[in-house]
């Protein structure tokens, strides 16, 4: 790829996260954008461990809370006027803690990777959370702490009252922290994250440290962890236990694994579509973790490679512009498919629907009726064999759209 | 003195017995496929609600006998069409299938069971006290439950050591392709140590269920813990599961059961600080109250200063 077409990406990536609140300005909108920032640069520094590294963390959140609560706390120092300092800053106090717990961490924890290197992680994970219900002053116990964006010097006139003007401040960070973070895949130390990850003992034989790229990974993926930690301290304002605990780790390991390890741009699809859904679907279902944990089994099971993966099996396909036969194959397919997943939907929520009458789009079914549990359960049953009838063809297409390719090649 | 000491023992033996039921099926997981089962406390909690629907019916006692048997089956079954399914991708996707599989159970019990605590009860024929110690009683169901996890860890052994299988089973963890060229079917071995593993975490959430409360977040509860009897005791190894269940059983009971904290070293030290220091809190921070993390701290210390725990072999 020239250096005009990168750069153009780069741009284009650019335009969009600045362009999105023109497009899209309800209150809610911004929220879930705000979430989405934060999102990104949390996941993408995950990925710098397991995706680049081959460090699988349980405690990644220990990064991202810590630096949110000292970027809280620095928000009430602001306030206070005990320092002036700038709000749009304040994620750089989270990277530094982010990072100096990286070096502290990192300089015993990297020693292994694989299974050992879990387990301390999730060690140093528990223990701190566990801590942090202890140390009542810092940390504020179950409610957290709060703090008020508004003070300090104002930029340009600008005193960050409203949440689209911090969703610019969060633009403008989410940017440089993907930039860099991409820059640091292709350097030296980035590149031999990689070879690490790998094959260790090769690495050590043409004599890099294996212990000491990985420490140097682990790092920079604790300051941009703390990074992400200080954009949630600007846009809540607040800051509980439960952004440091297990749940929070485990969010960011399902982001990043949905949206594709392998890829860099993996972790910014889990984070954009684990966002909305979570913003989304919470308003129609109270059952939406089930259906997260069903989606984020079955991608394990059969997209071993997140979404991101998915798109780019099509790239010999799209280098070889027969994408085309492909488009019918995928319909047939995706038809029965919705029809499987929706019904199943209907069957799910009936059971736990308290009303009388359960509307579902725009059909009124009765939960307490057997006909209509018949009903579902054969629609459910005949698109699963709808399915299952149409995936030879689906195979077929996907067989030739690559073989012929082969051919070209040889 | 004496008293508190001997309730800590007792009590602190019941923990560490409990969770080597756990930690034990855990165990022999990971040494047969190499990984981590993070959804094993998860069976744990299927069982106490397994026994729990049962026993609304059936009674406590047809709960105790059939609960680990569904668990133990679905185990199988989780085995056999997931996670073996997920092994051609690596380890890393088996411990995130196996991590997505916990989250997973424990949404699918809060959809079928609900959010709610369930009054999940021992049965009236062990709600007697086996003794009385000091003026203190000491229940017949913890009794039984210290027969039961002493009984299984007894039959474990011999099992694993003096039976064909068991036999069988020590050989396919090391040399799995000759036990294969032997004429045996070694994914059905591992498909078998995989239910009956999750058998004996179900096993132990029917007999802890009355006692810690059967609720969604049990799982959750134990989980971690477990993994750090696990690690400390040396991955692959039961006898250092053993001990190291026992330890951690003990050392969480002692911590409660004291009432030293960090102003009586001081005093003992000399030293003072006013409460309106800013770390009045580790000044004032006592060891029941820490009691939480010390398993958590003591599985850091073993990672860095003997990463294979206490009696295991590998690394890896």
């Amino acid at each position: 790829m020239g250096l005009v077409k990168k750069l153009a990406v780069w741009i284009g990536y650019l335009v969009a996260l600045l362009a999105l609140p023109l497009f899209f300005d309800s209150i809610l909108a911004i929220s879930i954008f705000n979430q989405m920032a934060i999102a990104i640069v949390f996941a993408l520094s995950y990925n710098m461990l397991l995706g680049q590294g081959g460090m699988l963390s349980f405690g990644h959140a220990v990064y991202f809370g810590l630096g949110g609560f000292l970027a809280v706390h620095t928000l009430i120092l602001i306030e206070s006027e005990t320092v002036y300092f700038s709000i749009i800053l304040i994620p750089i106090i989270g990277g530094v803690i982010g990072l100096l717990m990286g070096v502290f961490i990192g300089s015993f924890s990297t020693r292994k990777a694989g299974t050992v290197f879990a387990m301390i992680s999730l060690g140093i994970g528990e223990l701190i959370a566990a801590s942090s219900l202890i140390f009542y002053s810092f940390f504020g116990g179950e409610a957290g702490i709060s703090g008020d964006r508004t003070f300090g010097p104002m930029f340009f006139g600008i005193d960050f009252a409203r949440d689209v003007q911090i969703y610019y401040v969060a633009a403008v960070w989410v940017f440089i922290a993907t930039v860099f973070m991409y820059l640091f895949t292709q350097t030296p130390a980035g590149r031999m994250a990689n070879a690490v990850r790998d094959n260790p003992e090769r690495a050590e034989f043409i004599g890099y440290s294996a212990r000491k790229v990985r420490f140097i990974s682990f790092c920079a993926s604790g300051l941009f962890a703390g990074i992400a930690g200080g954009l949630f301290a600007l846009n809540y304002e607040f800051i509980t236990e439960e952004n440091l605990n297990a749940a929070t780790s485990g969010r960011v390991l399902l982001m990043a694994y949905i949206g594709g390890l392998g890829y860099f741009i993996g972790p910014i699809i889990g984070a954009v579509v684990l966002t909305l859904m979570n913003s989304l679907l919470s308003n129609y279902s109270q059952l939406w973790m089930l259906y997260l944990g069903i989606m984020f089994l079955l991608t394990v099971m059969f997209l071993p490679r997140g979404f991101a993966g998915f798109i780019m099996m099509h790239e010999l396909a799209w280098v070889r512009g027969k994408l085309r036969n492909l488009a019918l194959p995928y319909l047939i397919t995706s038809i029965p498919t919705v029809f499987f997943v929706l019904a199943c939907v209907a069957m799910i929520e009936m059971s736990h629907a308290d009303e009388e009458v359960f509307h579902y789009l725009g059909m009124e079914l009765n939960p307490a009726a057997v006909m209509t549990w018949l009903i579902t359960a054969v629609i459910a049953a005949a698109s699963l064999f709808a399915i299952r009838k149409s995936l030879p063809q689906l195979r077929e297409a996907w067989d030739s759209a690559n073989a012929i390719a082969d051919d070209e090649e040889g | 003195m004496l008293e508190v000491f001997i309730f800590a023992t007792l009590n602190g033996l019941v923990t560490g017995l409990l969770l080597f039921m756990l930690a034990s099926g855990l165990t022999l997981i990971f040494s047969m496929m190499g990984v981590l089962n993070f959804a094993h406390a998860s069976f744990y909690m299927l069982g106490a609600y397994f026994a729990y629907s049962i026993s609304l019916y059936m009674g406590f006692w047809m709960g105790l006998i059939f609960a680990p048997l569904i668990v133990g089956v679905l185990g199988a079954l989780v085995e056999r069409y997931g996670l073996r399914r997920v092994h051609k991708s690596g380890h890393v996707a088996e411990l995130v299938f196996t991590f997505g599989l916990a989250f997973l159970i424990e949404e699918s019990v809060q959809f079928f069971w609900g959010p709610t605590t369930k009054n999940y009860q021992y049965p009236d024929i062990l709600d007697f006290p086996l003794f009385t110690l000091f003026g203190q009683e000491f229940s017949a169901y913890r009794g039984f439950m210290i027969a039961i996890s002493m009984g299984i860890f007894i039959g474990l052994y011999r099992v694993l050591t003096h039976s064909r299988i068991g036999i069988i089973i020590q050989a396919a963890i090391t040399h799995p392709h000759t036990v294969s060229n032997l004429g045996h079917n070694v994914p059905q071995i591992f498909m078998g140590v995989f239910g009956v593993g999750t058998a004996l975490a179900a096993l132990a959430g029917v007999i802890a269920g009355p006692v810690l409360t059967t609720f969604p977040g049990m799982a959750v509860v134990l989980g971690s813990i477990v993994f750090v009897i696990v690690v400390i005791g040396g991955l692959g190894s039961l006898a250092g599961a053993f001990i190291a269940s026992l330890l951690i059983g003990l050392l969480q009971s002692y911590a409660i059961a004291s009432d030293v904290g960090m102003p009586d070293l001081l005093n003992l030290l000399g030293l003072s600080f006013e409460r309106s220091h800013p770390l009045n809190d580790l000044w004032t921070v006592t060891l029941p109250q820490i009691a939480p993390i010390l398993p958590y701290l003591l599985l850091v210390l073993v990672l860095i200063f003997r990463p294979t725990g206490l009696l295991g072999k590998r690394e890896e």
